[in-house]
């Protein structure tokens, strides 16, 4: 609470404070500018792998079309669902934890500002190394699963593989030190006042979303250092051929981590919408604790449902009874969630704007993806329906229907705040009305393609099976994306130079963020906020003017408060350009493992001896 | 619901404040270090799994607990894990948690006054961090041992699959206790240069978090790959 000391620190050459330029983006670690480093990095990276995908449906058109190889075409599936889970969706919910957990918490930062910056860069460097490669046809193509042995050097033998395992190990060390960042800074970092149960939802999801990363994290790390193994270095991990190998030792490994991976990719989606659909029903959020709760089982079970990816490898009776069922029970508490929302809504005073239409559309289009995923529940069924485009459908339904629209429900709530200007309504509306078309012309189909039969991650199929009509469909639905998406990036842009002016709260919503000016000054809040209900800013009385009018002031430098800045630096970035030149030396020459091993123990140690801040007087 | 003026209040300044406001309290690294061992506790879960999955899988030996002959050759080769020279190491590194928690306590009375020679012995951070850093590099060595004894004996990490995950274990093990060495003589250089004071205790806490973790880590390895059959 040193947050009044009115003594000036002395700040020193180092600290620049400067908002602007090439280097003072290099250099920060502000969690705000973090976070829109994320945001274009991440949305860079959704519209390739949307390319990616253009060319896959481009593909699939028509019957017996050779637009590209069947070689390559395993290189664009496999590069497409890697890009879109661990390059777009997760960057996308890590650019809103990092600009929106400590606004919402009434922090000035999250607990380590330039672990936070080292994410960053690591997850920029690892998205890079494991791009290039498709622009040179080399492109890892096993699958965003990766199965082993498929993935072995017998099977596997050109450096596709090496490129996926080894960026994938990159994005792994960005994830779990942001993990272990945003987890520290809501278990320590809440204003007095800003107990659990006053949480915002979307911190809540977060929160949770931080436990699954911690502790699904580890499993795939330890699965691609056995796969990195045996492809380097000779181990048997995976060698069912001579050594004995368990051929389903990876399924389980991945699965284990992979079925919490799907909930760290929707959660944060479902946190956006909770903030979202409150504020444009002008209701309080329904069943808050029910919405905790069913949050907090939902990550519980999904440690606890994996194998039901592997129902069609003969696991037996008992343990397919017993994954069918866990996954039968994860949708009571998913269930209770879109009824939680649904309730919100009722007889709320509901603004239909673009971010509530997304936000609408979320509940709708999740939905669809849950039952699909009740069906597959039933080990039965599944076996009609595994590895066919039912699946495809499914997971388009909820990762699509699910995290996309949360996240853009959420880029169109909070680009005022991030932005200070508001976006064009109008062009948002057709944003959405597109996307919401595109998206169910595309991933409908695919439910009756998939019925007939139609495997995934064919190249090409012969006529007359009854799925040409449907996969024509969902050509011409993806060719609709490219439209949406370009009015979205002129709208964004657009208004970003011009946009109208937002003023603190455009939307009258209740939470701590919408207290503060937008865009939010360096250092968030003039005063540390005491917390007394979950929608400080929706409760009519006792009214405290004063810290209100303190926090929403402009224009005041972190020096005129006597606030105490960390410095900007550049070391976080020199650690993970150090991380990131070891793995490459890893596919290259050990030179380059000892260069980078030298810059990162360098710029570690100088890192950590260094001092975050100026000394408090 | 066009007012946003707040209903927050601006916390007081009462007493003397820490460092920044914390919700515990506590030091966030303090937190961090907690969840950072949560995540490796996932870590080991699946090494260990995985090495306990494939015991007794192997095709070929030589393997952990029994001999094991040559078909081609005749060869017999004898069980390979040498159980009394591992109990010592485990007994060392044992040791060494010990010294950690009287490096600590050091370090945290720093400045109390020291009456007697036990006092000043006991009072003397550099000696216990010195101790359990030795303590830490000698179970390294050990391994060391155990590793080239091993593959003298013809087992390395591609022999076969109780090679592959004995190895990736114990050998992830050791690189955790290397990076804790390394963490310890970096605590050693601050000592000698500026002295570390009971206000530096947190940066000794979370080492001596960290290196008790890691040797708890060991003992569920000597026990599931050493002890038990
Ligand atoms: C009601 C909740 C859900 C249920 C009951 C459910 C059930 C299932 C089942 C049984 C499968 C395996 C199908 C097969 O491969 O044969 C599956 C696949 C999948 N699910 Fe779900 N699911 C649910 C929610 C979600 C959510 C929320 C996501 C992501 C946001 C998701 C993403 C996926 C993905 C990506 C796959 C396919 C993985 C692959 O094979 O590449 N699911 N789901
Ligand atoms: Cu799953």
């Amino acid at each position: 609470m040193a947050t009044t000391a009115i003594s000036t620190p002395a700040y020193r050459g180092e600290y620049s404070g400067e908002q602007s330029g090439l280097w003072s983006w290099l250099s920060t670690v502000d969690h705000k500018r973090i976070g829109i480093l994320y945001l274009y990095t991440a949305l860079f990276f959704f519209m390739f792998g949307g390319v990616e995908a253009l060319i896959l449906r481009a593909q699939l058109g028509a019957p017996n079309q050779h637009l590209v190889s069947a070689e390559f075409y395993n290189q664009l599936f496999t590069m497409h669902g890697t890009t879109m889970i661990f390059l777009a969706i997760m960057p996308l919910s890590a650019a809103f934890f990092n600009f929106l957990i400590p606004l919402q918490i009434g922090a000035r930062d999250v607990a380590f500002p330039r672990l936070n910056a080292f994410s960053y860069w690591v997850y920029l460097f690892g998205g890079i190394f494991i791009t290039v490669p498709i622009l040179f046809a080399v492109a890892p193509n096993g699958g965003w699963f990766g199965y082993a042995p498929l993935t072995t050097k017998p099977y596997s033998p050109g450096i596709n593989i090496d490129f996926w395992v080894i960026g994938l190990q990159i994005l792994g060390v960005s994830s779990l030190a942001a993990a272990f960042n945003f987890l520290t800074t809501i278990i320590n970092l809440r204003a007095p006042g800003m107990t659990l149960m006053r949480m915002p939802m979307f911190t809540w999801m977060a929160f949770v979303v931080q436990f699954l990363l911690v502790l699904a994290f580890p499993v795939i790390t330890i699965a691609l250092v056995f796969l990195l193994f045996d492809r380097f270095f000779g181990t048997n991990f995976y060698n069912t051929v001579s050594a004995g190998a368990d051929p389903l030792l990876w399924q389980h490994l991945f699965w284990i981590f992979g079925h919490p991976e799907v909930y760290i990719l929707v959660l944060p989606a479902f946190g956006l919408v909770s903030e979202v659909l409150p504020t444009y029903s002008r209701k309080p959020l329904f069943g808050y604790p029910v919405m905790v709760y069913s949050g907090i089982l939902i990550a519980a079970l999904g440690f606890g449902v994996w194998a039901h990816h592997m129902f069609a490898v003969g696991m037996g009776p008992i343990a397919d009874t017993f994954f069918g069922l866990t996954t039968m029970l994860i949708a009571i508490p998913t269930g209770v969630k879109i009824f939680n929302w649904i309730a919100t809504m009722a007889q709320g005073a509901i603004r239909y704007t673009t971010s509530m239409l997304f936000g609408i559309g979320l509940v709708g289009l999740f939905t669809i993806g849950g039952i699909s995923g009740i069906m597959h529940s039933s080990p039965p069924a599944d076996l009609q329906q595994t590895d066919t485009y039912f699946i495809v459908a499914h997971f388009h339904y909820v990762l699509f229907g699910g995290s996309i629209m949360g996240i853009f429900a959420g880029i169109y709530h909070y680009f005022p705040k991030i932005q200070g200007r508001l976006m064009d309504e109008k062009l948002g509306k057709i944003h959405f009305w597109l996307t919401f078309i595109a998206m169910n012309l595309t991933f409908f189909p695919m439910h009756f393609s998939g019925m007939l039969g139609m495997p995934r991650r064919i190249y090409t199929y012969d006529a007359g099976q009854g799925w040409d009509l449907y996969n024509a469909m969902s050509t011409a639905g993806a060719m609709i994306f490219p439209i949406a998406m370009l009015i979205f990036i002129y709208n964004f842009f657009k208004s970003r130079k011009s946009g109208e002016i937002a003023g603190s709260n455009p939307w009258g919503a209740g939470t701590l963020e919408w207290s503060i000016p937008s865009p939010p000054p360096d250092y968030n809040f003039a005063k540390i906020p005491t917390v007394t209900s979950r929608y400080p800013l929706w409760e009519g009385k006792e009214v405290d003017h004063e810290s209100a009018r303190i926090n929403s002031q402009e224009g005041k430098t972190a020096a005129e408060l006597g606030i105490v800045m960390p410095y900007n630096t550049i070391k976080p970035l020199l650690v993970a350009l150090g991380l990131i030149i070891m793995f490459c030396g890893l596919m290259t020459t050990p030179i380059l493992i000892a260069a980078g091993a030298a810059l990162l123990v360098f710029s570690l140690y100088s890192w950590l001896l260094s001092p975050l801040e100026p000394e408090h007087h | 619901m066009t007012a946003p003026a707040a209903r927050i209040h601006v916390a007081h300044t009462s007493a003397p404040a820490p460092h920044h406001y914390t919700t515990l309290g506590l030091d966030s690294r303090k937190v961090a270090i907690w969840a950072f061992i949560g995540s490796e506790c996932m870590l080991f879960v699946s090494l260990i799994s995985t090495y306990l999955i494939y015991k007794g899988r192997s095709v070929v030996g030589p393997f952990p607990h029994e001999t094991w002959t040559d078909p081609t050759t005749g060869h017999v080769l004898k069980p390979i894990l040498n159980i009394p020279v591992t109990s010592a190491s485990t007994f060392v590194l044992l040791m060494s948690s010990l010294f950690m928690v009287l490096a600590l306590a050091a370090v945290q009375n720093k400045e109390k006054p020291k009456h007697s020679r036990g006092d000043r012995i006991l009072g003397n951070s550099k000696l216990w961090l010195w101790m359990t850093a030795i303590a830490g590099t000698t179970f390294l060595g050990f391994q060391a041992f155990e590793f080239t004894s091993f593959v003298h004996e013809g087992l390395t990490i591609r022999t076969n699959l109780f090679g592959s995950s004995f190895f990736t274990l114990t050998g992830f093990h050791g690189a955790h206790v290397t990076a804790g060495v390394l963490w310890l003589v970096t605590l050693l250089a601050i000592d000698y240069r500026r002295g570390l004071g009971s206000r530096d205790s947190l940066l000794v806490d979370i080492a001596a978090l960290y290196w008790h973790f890691v040797d708890v880590i060991w003992i569920v390895i000597f026990t599931l790959v050493y002890l038990i059959k």
